[in-house]
């Protein structure tokens, strides 16, 4: 797979009257052609300063960003408006015209670039056919949900053939139902259309949703970056934890000394792990934290246990896990006693 | 009082009336043809505006704060060579209209302004996003966006100019103003004065709801 953005030690700093604010330090990054890149971050990460960086609605302080070959930095103002048209670029608040209706906003971007009104509309409507609202061409914005009115940005960011489409916390405005659909719409676009996808957001769900590989942002940097699955298993650092476990469920928390940590890397299904440990040592456990998801159809996450008093039933408990390849390794603070 | 209702004199209310009309008509036009185009600078160059430029923002918002700042009937007499060279009089209803625009075009401006300046961030960002250049985010954005706001200010500048108009009124400036002065103020035919008054009050009226008409016709956002 080729690069199709490729990002070299970005640095943003914003001027402000109160002083320098750093949004960005040393970036690097590549995003391949025809996957689906996630940027997660708590807010005020960096993330969407980011993601205007690429289609340089944001000049960089420093560093260099590559487009399909060509450094951006390099370009006038007049060359990059053409880049942009190959940059389609989804919002949060949907940014749609509410003078136009749904078809209209649409061709905006096709009017923009010069194509004729006649040409625009067949255009327009075959996409709105594939974000299928096609029933609602000649509806206003006002006359739209949430979830219909990004479909209608998405079905406007197409419009110009995009090779990349940038998502800005396009579903952090939209309930759990309506952001499944539209994350499913917007996977149906990378896989037929081959277009790839760059998604912007604070919430894990999403990345785990769609995302091939994720790069997490913290306080201006990049904190971890790597394949979904990789991430979610062995998170790295405190900002991947916190995001992958939030609101302080952070297993450290619990009491007790002799517990163990049985990661799930997506090689088995672990709900039989644990029925039949349990089952062919005859010793019971404690589930003291269980964090375990469907990512891509294999099953990750991982699941504290608070083993028996027994030293015996340990030792059991351990041999069986060995013995059956399960990745596991002691809590911290209980490590040392059960030596 | 019946001296108002005579045939003569509704032929004077009606000249008055086509007077006023032409007044208000062609000088809101031109107000608009030059106020218009500063409005549009104004947003565009502010510092966050899309093509910022801070010196000029600066330096055209104080003229059109100097020129707000002057009260009509003053600038009626300021401009008058002005007024003379362009018309060759100061008196009559199209030597008002050069004062009329020196005053409502600025004015125009700052309504053009604030209306533009209500068209959301997000969707100027999404046109850039999309390639839009300067000149097309005004035409297809800026413009059409706030075009329910821009006609609700057209319809407030047209109030305030037929104001303007009473007072000119005042100075010769011909229309339905110079009729209440003249019969009502100098001969004191209250009766004729309370008549031209309740016409330029039903003048406002008419404008205003047209302006609220047109204004939610055109609003594609309920
Ligand atoms: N135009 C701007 N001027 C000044 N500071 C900004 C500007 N845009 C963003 N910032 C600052 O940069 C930091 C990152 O912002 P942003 O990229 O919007 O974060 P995120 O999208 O991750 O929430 C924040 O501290 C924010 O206040
Ligand atoms: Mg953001």
């Amino acid at each position: 797979m080729s690069e199709l953005i490729k990002i070299n030690h970005l640095g943003k700093i914003f001027k402000t009257a109160s002083g320098d604010i750093v949004a960005l330090e040393d970036i690097n990054l590549s995003i391949r052609e025809g996957e689906i890149f996630g940027i997660i971050g708590l807010s005020g990460a960096g993330k969407s300063t980011l993601v205007r960086c690429i289609n340089f609605l944001e000049r960089l302080t420093s560093g260099t960003v590559f487009f399909d070959g060509k450094e951006l930095n390099s370009l006038s103002e007049k060359e990059l408006r053409l880049v942009r048209r190959r940059m389609g670029m989804i919002f949060q608040q949907f940014n749609l015209l509410a003078q136009r209706s749904a078809l209209d906003n649409v061709t905006f971007p096709l009017e923009i670039s010069g194509v004729s009104r006649d040409k625009a509309k067949e255009k327009a409507m075959s996409l709105l056919d594939v974000v299928g609202l096609a029933d609602r061409a000649s509806s206003y914005p006002s006359q739209l949900s949430g979830g219909q009115k990004q479909r209608v940005a998405i079905a406007r960011s197409l419009a110009c053939d995009p090779k990349v489409l940038l998502c800005d916390e396009a579903t952090s405005a939209l309930d759990p139902t309506t952001t499944r659909q539209i994350l499913d719409l917007i996977a149906k676009i990378n896989r037929e259309m081959g277009i790839t996808v760059v998604i912007i957001t604070h919430e894990m769900k999403v990345i785990e949703q769609i995302c091939d590989r994720v790069a997490i942002i913290d306080r201006s940097r990049i904190a971890e970056l790597g394949d979904v699955s990789e991430i979610f298993t062995r998170p790295k650092s405190d900002i991947a934890r916190q995001l992958i476990f939030p609101g302080g469920r952070l297993p450290d928390n619990f009491e007790g000394s002799s517990r163990i940590r049985i990661i799930f890397d997506g090689k088995s299904s672990f709900e039989p792990v644990i029925a039949n440990m349990v089952l062919e040592c005859s010793a019971p456990v404690n589930i003291m934290f269980a964090d375990t998801r469907d990512i891509g159809g294999k099953a990750v996450g991982q699941m504290v246990l608070q083993l028996p008093e027994s030293e015996q039933e340990r030792k059991r408990i351990l041999a069986w896990l060995d013995l059956n390849k399960v990745n596991w390794n002691y809590e911290e603070d209980g490590g040392e006693e059960t030596t | 009082m019946k001296e108002a209702f005579t045939a003569q004199m509704f032929g004077v209310y009606g000249f008055g009336l086509l007077e006023t009309l032409y007044m208000v008509i062609v000088s809101t036009f031109i107000s608009y043809i030059i106020g218009l185009p500063i409005g549009v600078l104004l947003v565009c160059t502010d510092k966050n505006g899309i093509t910022p430029v801070p010196w000029l923002n600066a330096s055209v918002g104080f003229v059109v704060n100097i020129m707000r700042s002057i009260p009509f009937i003053i600038l009626l007499v300021l401009v008058s060579p002005v007024t003379r060279a362009i018309t060759g009089t100061t008196i009559g209803s199209t030597a008002t209209i050069v004062p009329l625009v020196f005053s409502a075009a600025p004015y125009i401006s700052r309504v053009v302004e604030q209306s533009l300046k209500e068209v959301d961030d997000g969707v100027i960002e999404a046109a850039t996003s999309m390639g839009a250049s300067p000149m097309q985010i005004i035409t297809k954005v800026l413009l059409p966006e706030s075009k329910p706001s821009l006609i609700l200010g057209a319809a407030l500048a047209t109030i305030t100019i037929i104001g303007y108009t009473a007072m000119a009124g005042f100075v010769g400036g011909g229309g339905l103003g110079t009729i209440a002065v003249n019969y009502g103020y100098y001969r004191y035919r209250t009766g004729i004065m309370i008549v031209t008054v309740v016409i330029i009050v039903a003048l406002v009226q008419a404008f205003q709801e047209l302006g609220l008409y047109l204004s939610s016709r055109f609003d594609r956002r309920k």
